[in-house]
């Protein structure tokens, strides 16, 4: 399994054709309390760069990107009751949905982990 | 202190600098169908105040307004009673603050009239929530048009013919600039509304149905039939009511299927106002909420365990989400809100009832008398407190014949549909409270002396 990085603070954590995609904890650091998670819904076509998912958080309403194309395999829905999940667990429990990719080439195209921390140590 | 602060030397100084030789020049870009030609003819230079004022009086005196004649005019715009004490108390020092609260938790009062005001709207319309206002009515059926859009990923709404014409328009203006596909519709003059129809119109790119409740021509529309149809589509019913009384009477749309519910408050809360300022009203289920346009007040309590009200899911606003927010609406018609939820209060639910049961009863007092005036024929089965008749001629004629007797005799349906002969000779009929035995007597003794010609002429 690995784990991508996007300029947008999404995260991709791929598993053969299975990506499952987040917000990072920076970004829920900047964002503040989330109050709110819009999912997308389940069959919906993605391309990359798509906004398919919103995060609400006391501060500003913010649009989740797809990091990648491909079709929405699975949604969290533990977020519908518990959308602080993505505050204190942005990066495992508060996923907020799985794709089956349609273009694993455009992966090539994100940053890993320490490239990610230094775009982020940059801003 | 100078009020004007401009000298003659300082403004060649500012021409100067943008490098322009004139004011005038300032404007060389206005085309010119947009110029006037030059003074307008007739037109004095100066005239005094008390001269302007006899003018402007001789001018008003022309007009035969609402309160000096028998007045059944209806058609989205009522004129009610509305108690002197709501008058008085929306102008109490305590409401004399921003119109729609830009900082808004220091604005306590404001927030708490704004919520009380949301509460009465969503028991009115039986909806779990309801924001705290809209423009007008109109506008307000143009954003659950775009609201729908947003809930349900489609963007086709079927208008009913029921739906005030000038509602559609409004609609058609807007959807002119998102791209929105609208299905509008005429309506005929039928005893009842034609709901097959407009459930036949539904397809799976349909996002709403849009129904007024009761429709323009005073008729009910079987809600709760429509709402199953739309809803086995995956499409929302948005239900639009321009008198807000009627749901004293008749079961509140949310109650029958409605998924949004939007109306016209004027009746309740404002006079006539030559058609402005109104006020917009808006409710939804709750699970819609987020794409809920307008402002929406929440109570809380604060650090000390108080109650407090705030603004809430402020962050789909446009003033935060620029071009993605809900609506390019961030503000509310707080006065007109203000006065509607002094008036729900003085009445409360019974008053309401008992104000609404008067309407009807008077509406069916004058749908009785006009029945018998040969050459009327009343056109609907049910209604509440505005009803269609067919004239044997062009209703716009008659209504101008009526008010040369010193009758307002309704709105004629040639007013709302110019160019559409089938309707030409349909009148829109209003009673309320204000409506006396003396005001119906006039309009039936005018009416049958206009239409003896018409009528006789006649083969029937």
């Amino acid at each position: 399994m690995t784990t991508y990085y996007t300029q947008d603070h999404e995260w991709i954590s791929v598993d053969g054709a299975t990506g499952t995609v987040g917000i990072t904890d920076y970004a829920q650091g900047q964002l503040g309390d989330i109050t709110f998670v819009e999912l997308p819904e389940e069959g919906a076509t993605l391309s990359k760069g798509d906004a398919p998912c919103v995060v609400d958080s006391v501060k500003a309403a913010s649009d989740v990107y797809s990091p990648v194309s491909g079709t929405v395999a699975e949604v969290n829905e533990a977020l519908a009751d518990a959308p602080e999940l993505v505050n204190t667990d942005a990066e495992e429990g508060g996923w907020l949905f799985r794709l089956t990719l349609s273009d694993p080439a455009e992966l090539a195209s994100l940053m890993d982990r320490a490239a990610y921390d230094a775009f982020v140590q940059g801003l | 202190m100078r009020y004007l602060p401009l000298t003659p030397a300082e403004r060649a100084e500012m021409l100067e600098v943008v490098g322009a030789a004139s004011v005038d020049d300032l404007f060389v870009d206005v085309p010119p169908q947009a110029l006037l030609p030059g003074p307008v003819p007739g037109l004095p230079r100066h005239a005094s105040e008390m001269a302007v004022e006899r003018h402007m009086g001789a001018l008003a005196a022309q007009n035969l307004s609402a309160g000096e004649a028998p007045f059944f005019l209806g058609a989205g715009a009522y004129r009610h009673h509305i108690p002197a004490s709501v008058d008085h108390l929306i102008q109490r020092g305590e409401f004399l603050t921003a119109y729609t609260p830009y900082q808004p938790e220091i604005a306590q009062g404001t927030l708490q009239v704004l919520f009380e005001f949301q509460t009465q709207v969503a028991r009115l319309f039986g909806t779990d929530v309801a924001n705290a206002s809209m423009y007008d009515g109109s506008t307000a059926c143009w954003e659950a048009i775009a609201m729908a859009g947003r809930v349900t990923k489609r963007n086709r709404a079927v208008l009913s013919g029921g739906l005030h014409p000038h509602y559609s328009a409004t609609a058609t203006t807007m959807a002119r600039f998102t791209g929105d596909r609208l299905d509008v519709r005429l309506p005929e003059l039928d005893a009842d509304p034609d709901d097959a129809a407009l459930i036949a119109a539904l397809d799976d790119e349909t996002s709403c149905l849009v129904v007024q409740y009761p429709d323009v021509l005073g008729r009910i529309p079987d809600l709760p039939a429509i709402a199953e149809a739309a809803h086995a589509r995956s499409a929302l019913l948005v239900v639009v009511v321009t008198e807000p009384v009627a749901l004293g009477l008749i079961e509140a749309p949310g109650k029958l299927g409605a998924d949004i519910v939007v109306g016209e408050g004027q009746g309740l809360s404002v006079g006539l106002q030559f058609g402005g300022p109104y006020l917009g009203l808006f409710g939804c289920r709750e699970k819609y909420v987020r794409q809920m346009p307008g402002r929406l007040c929440g109570q809380t309590v604060d650090a000390d365990g108080r109650r407090g009200f705030v603004l809430t899911l402020t962050t789909r606003e446009q003033h935060i989400r620029r071009e993605k927010a809900t609506s390019n609406i961030c503000t509310n018609s707080g006065l007109c809100a203000l006065a509607f939820s002094i008036h729900m209060t003085l009445l409360g639910g019974e008053g309401l009832a008992r104000l609404a049961r008067i309407n009807h009863s008077l509406a069916c007092r004058t749908a009785e008398a006009l029945a018998r005036v040969p050459g009327v024929r009343v056109i609907n089965r049910s209604w509440f407190n505005e009803f269609t008749i067919e004239l044997p001629r062009d209703a716009r004629e008659v209504v101008r014949e009526l008010s040369e007797y010193g009758v307002l005799g309704g709105v004629s349906l040639g007013r709302l549909y110019p160019g559409s002969s089938e309707l030409s000779n349909g009148l829109l009929v209003t009673a309320t409270e204000m409506t006396t035995e003396a005001d119906i007597h006039a309009l039936c003794a005018v009416l049958q002396e206009l239409l003896v010609d018409s009528h006789e002429g006649s083969p029937t």
